[in-house]
């Protein structure tokens, strides 16, 4: 028996290639290209009253200066919106450049093509814009006030849509309860930060009609299918490749940025390649955010702490514009009621236009908020009534035996919100355990004596991953025996080149760097969905499983046809498709692909072999290729799920807060995490570690400051503090495993995991320290000073 | 050397052990020159204002900011680049294995910069506590990993050339 690899903490395929340099990101690509700078709005509201392009001119090296009034077609409509909903009555989406009026600091207003960046840059900043500024709405809660500033001039108010849901009898529930609380809880806007920002390299070509464009997109398919479109050409010709990228954490799965639409439109009117490469401060200010939300709560409960009804009404901050429709909020209101058995609950959002950096999700994608909402709930719970907070979350608890569960919503599929499997207790049990639960409560009595501060904080999440609608994987087995397999769907640093690999190395017995993945690149596959909601191992290694057992299927016909004996008997190892108890009777699985693949001329030793194998198998056809087969060893196949399928996880973190300098230290961060069967330990246990940093990140370390006039105040990694070696404390992780039954591999996704419980397990740590409550996120230093110092 | 906005001067240096002479405007940063002029693309730009790391060569042996340094600076240096870390073209250097080993890298955007600012002191690193070597790459930002694989990464990589040599001899 050979190993199976499924399991296995396989080495990275894609790893010597980055270690060495040979990395392939997009602005490695097409140094001759012409390069693009853009002029981006200053301020966050405002019309435009002129463009004066004049003190460009004598500049050596411009080839072309853009605004909207260059835009024809299709090209000077709104941008696409992606998702509509019913809920949604005003989908406003941006203009490729700006039109009459700004809405954004940052909205890009004028393009600049050059010889180099340097040239563009000079002539971006010789641009002169005047502006008539307009009021402005930037926060929030602002924005839902009556009579407030309208981020967009065209509407009555700032609200871009409302939706509402219900199950059970939430004011039964709640005059049954004995005890009804409200509370508010606020969150601040966050920002992925992928160390590469975006980029994008368009080469139009006339003479074939055709158009090749490097992009750093989590969705190179949407980006083609959106671009044939808008250039009215054949999607065929369209090709969209996603070649390494830098980290993507769900910024990158918009379509369309106006760069996107802009860059190639360039290349198209100018007849050359054009390049755009994204600068630190563009992507505070062009590329989308997430986050921003406020809660106002009502819950009842039982004596002993159990909820009986819970209700939500909350804001989300949509930012200018809301190209990924409702999907943030939907999600937060999905994935509220986590682990827990909540039998009445209803929600009311209302999604608002504020004049900031447009949002879409960022890992996590509304789930962060709902977790963080949910969990101090179950935190201030267990305090009104003097509880245990571990015991309040056991009560509420969903039972082993209760899936599939109905959490009675609608899911961000727009299907219903169906849990597939889950144990929640022990997941908790395993968490407490590792922990030593007990003996972290004793020590931190023993401090509360001596004046420390130290606090406890747990955080519990659900997490819908695996959405569809479907993702697809290619495969063809090459004469060499090696295998290459071709998706849809990119890669941002989550190992796609291993994982799928092992997937298709059990099935076809080919050592896993014989496997060869190309993720993301449209000339090799061109259907489907793209990476994001953690759901490539899901969709895509079920879709890669599918196609590999048909090529199994289709290499042990071939093969049992050259080598006489039964399909059946055929076991696959090490290259070869042997007959099982007849060690000498073999095929390689390349010749295999040769004879497939009838050929008149034999080139090589390998082909000459294959010709005289391919007359014996097809002796007794009637022809080369018997009706029914095509030639080559090679096949596409979709896999479509059902349903997400729904991941689970709780972190507890152990923090000591200093009374001199209001810093948080991190003694213990503990995770557990149980995201179905594991296709390669290491790569899980890494995307759980850096969604953790993230997280940690997002709840004391990164806030994005937007004064009151819409301007990001700290819009460079100087003053934007993403956490260093130094800030994210040694993680211990440990797992369990309840396999989703929805899919052939049992698998459910892990991507967001890390991040989502965050913001709630700081807050409900830094909370349980301070003995006052954290209910809006993130925290700092001063805001700990001020609750400590200022009352 | 004086250039004034928009003059060029030659300046060589060598890059890996190549030398080269370049003509270079006063304002173009080494990363860029790196980049697009020689084409060595392992060096990467996360920021431009020098605090992610990322695009972090030793220049005559010391761990530097490329998008910090005008290329025109670097007239008579000695530049080492990921590029010139491994010794031949499919062997990995030990540093790059225990990246490997240790899973220090995801999308592999700042493993550049990780790898050149840990060079010349992986040596050392078996015998650094914690907090000295998560202090030794506190100069460097990942987004992907929360850097346990990349610490354990530069903690091994002494042990892999250790054993390597053992196997040598
Ligand atoms: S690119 Fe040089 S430090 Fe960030
Ligand atoms: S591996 Fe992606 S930024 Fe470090």
């Amino acid at each position: 028996m050979t190993t199976r690899m499924f399991g296995q903490s396989v080495k990275r395929n894609e790893d010597p290639r980055l270690l060495t340099g040979k990395g392939r990101y997009v602005d490695d690509i097409e140094h001759s290209a012409a390069q693009v700078a853009f002029v981006r709005s200053e301020p966050a509201h405002a019309r435009i009253i002129d463009i004066d392009v004049s003190g460009t001119l004598d500049i050596d090296g411009v080839l072309g200066i853009y605004t909207y009034e260059d835009l024809e077609g299709d090209f000077a409509k709104p941008l696409p919106l992606l998702i509509p909903n019913d809920g949604l009555f005003a989908p406003k989406t941006q203009y490729a450049l700006a039109h009459e009026e700004v809405c954004y600091a940052g909205e890009v207003i004028a393009m600049v093509v050059a010889k180099d960046r340097y040239i563009a840059e000079d002539a971006a900043s010789a641009i002169r814009v005047e502006y008539e500024t307009l009021p402005v709405v930037a926060d929030l809660e602002e924005a839902a006030r009556p009579g407030a500033p309208v981020a967009h001039l065209d509407m009555e108010d700032n609200v871009s849509g409302r939706v509402s849901e219900a199950k059970g009898d939430v004011d039964a529930a709640m005059a049954a309860a004995s005890h009804v609380y409200q509370w508010r809880f606020s969150m601040e806007r966050a920002a992925a930060m992928p160390m590469e920002g975006r980029g994008i390299v368009a080469h139009y070509d006339e003479s074939d009609q055709s158009l090749l464009l490097y992009d750093s997109t989590q969705a190179p398919t949407g980006v083609r299918g959106g671009l044939a479109l808008l250039f009215g050409l054949d999607p065929d010709r369209v090709h969209v490749v996603a070649p390494d990228i830098g980290g993507g954490f769900g910024m990158k799965v918009i379509q369309f940025y106006p760069e996107e639409v802009l860059v190639p439109w360039a290349s198209r009117l100018l007849g050359i390649p054009v390049k755009w490469t994204e600068d630190r401060r563009e992507d505070f200010i062009g590329s989308n955010h997430e986050r921003g939300q406020a809660h106002e709560v009502r819950v009842g409960t039982d004596d002993e702490g159990r909820i009986l009804g819970m209700e939500t009404n909350f804001l989300n901050d949509a930012g200018a514009y809301c190209s990924y429709g409702l999907i943030i909020p939907i999600i937060t209101a999905a994935q509220m009621q986590g682990p827990y058995r909540i039998e009445n609950f209803r929600y009311e959002f209302r999604n608002l236009f504020t004049n900031k950096v447009p949002t879409s999700p960022y890992r996590g994608a509304g789930r962060p908020h709902a977790v963080y909402v949910m969990e101090r709930v179950i935190d201030k719970i267990a305090l009104e009534l003097e509880l245990d907070v571990a015991e309040v979350r056991r009560r509420n608890f969903i039972g082993p035996n209760e899936f599939p569960y109905d959490v009675g919503v609608t899911f961000q599929d727009g299907g219903p919100t169906i849990y597939d499997s889950g144990e929640y207790e022990r997941g908790l049990d395993v968490l407490l355990d590792a922990l030593d639960y007990g003996n972290a409560r004793a020590e931190q009595r023993k401090a509360a004596e001596q004046g420390r501060l130290m606090g406890i904080g747990i955080g519990y999440y659900v997490e819908g991953t695996g959405i569809g609608p479907y993702e697809g994987a290619a495969i063809k087995v090459l004469a060499d025996g090696s295998v290459t397999v071709a998706l849809g769907f990119s890669s941002q640093g989550q190992g796609h080149e291993t994982v799928f690999a092992q997937i298709v190395s059990d099935e076809l017995g080919v050592a896993v760097d014989k496997v060869k993945v190309t993720s993301g690149d449209t000339r090799r596959i061109g259907y489907g969905v793209g990476t994001f909601a953690s759901r490539s191992a899901v969709v895509g290694g079920n879709a890669v499983f599918k196609a590999a057992v048909q090529i199994r299927k289709q290499a042990a016909e071939v093969a049992a046809r050259s080598l006489e004996v039964a399909a059946e008997d055929l076991v696959f190892e090490n290259g070869q498709i042997r007959v099982a108890g007849a060690p000498d009777l073999s095929v390689g699985l390349g010749q295999v692909a040769l004879i497939s693949n009838p050929l008149r001329y034999a080139f090589g030793e390998e082909s000459q072999e294959a010709v005289l194998l391919a007359q014996r198998a097809y002796a007794q056809s009637d022809r080369p290729l018997p009706d029914g087969m095509r030639p080559g060893l090679e096949t596409a196949e979709f896999y479509s799920p059902t349903s997400g399928v729904f991941a689970f996880g709780a972190h507890a973190v152990v923090i000591e807060i200093d009374p001199d300098t209001c810093n948080l230290k991190i003694l213990r961060y503990v995770v557990m995490h149980d995201c179905g069967a594991v296709i390669n330990p290491m790569i899980v246990e890494g995307q759980i570690l850096g969604g953790v940093a993230q997280g940690i990140g997002g709840a004391f370390y990164e806030r994005l400051a937007y004064d009151d006039q819409g301007q990001l105040q700290n819009a460079s990694f100087m003053d934007f503090l993403i956490p260093y070696a130094t800030e994210i404390p040694t993680v211990e992780l440990h797992h369990t495993e309840t396999k989703s039954p929805l899919n052939p591999l049992g698998i459910k996704g892990v991507g967001e995991a890390g991040t989502i419980p965050g913001p709630a397990v700081i807050a409900n740590a830094v909370s349980d320290a301070l003995g006052r409550p954290i209910d809006s996120m993130p925290i700092s230093p001063l805001d700990i000073y001020a609750i400590l110092y200022k009352g | 050397m004086a250039l004034n906005p928009g003059e060029s001067a030659r300046i060589e240096l060598t890059v890996n052990g190549i030398a080269h002479q370049i003509d270079v405007e006063a304002r173009w940063l080494l990363s860029d020159v790196l980049r697009h002029t020689i084409g060595l693309t392992g060096t990467h730009v996360g920021c431009e204002h020098g605090v992610c790391g990322c695009c972090t060569v030793l220049i005559d042996g010391e761990p530097a900011r490329s998008c910090l340094t005008f290329a025109v600076q670097t007239d008579g240096a000695a530049i080492t680049t990921v590029e010139g870390l491994a010794a031949s073209d499919d062997g990995l250097h030990p540093l790059q294995e225990s990246f490997r080993m240790h899973h220090g890298l995801q999308c592999g955007y700042c493993t550049p910069g990780f790898l050149m600012t840990a060079l010349p002191i992986y040596e050392r690193a078996p015998e650094m506590s914690d907090e000295e070597l998560r202090k030794a790459i506190s100069g460097q930002l990942c987004r992907c990993t929360g850097y346990a694989g990349i610490l354990s990464a530069i903690r091994g990589a002494a042990e892999i050339e250790r054993s390597r040599k053992g196997a040598e001899s």
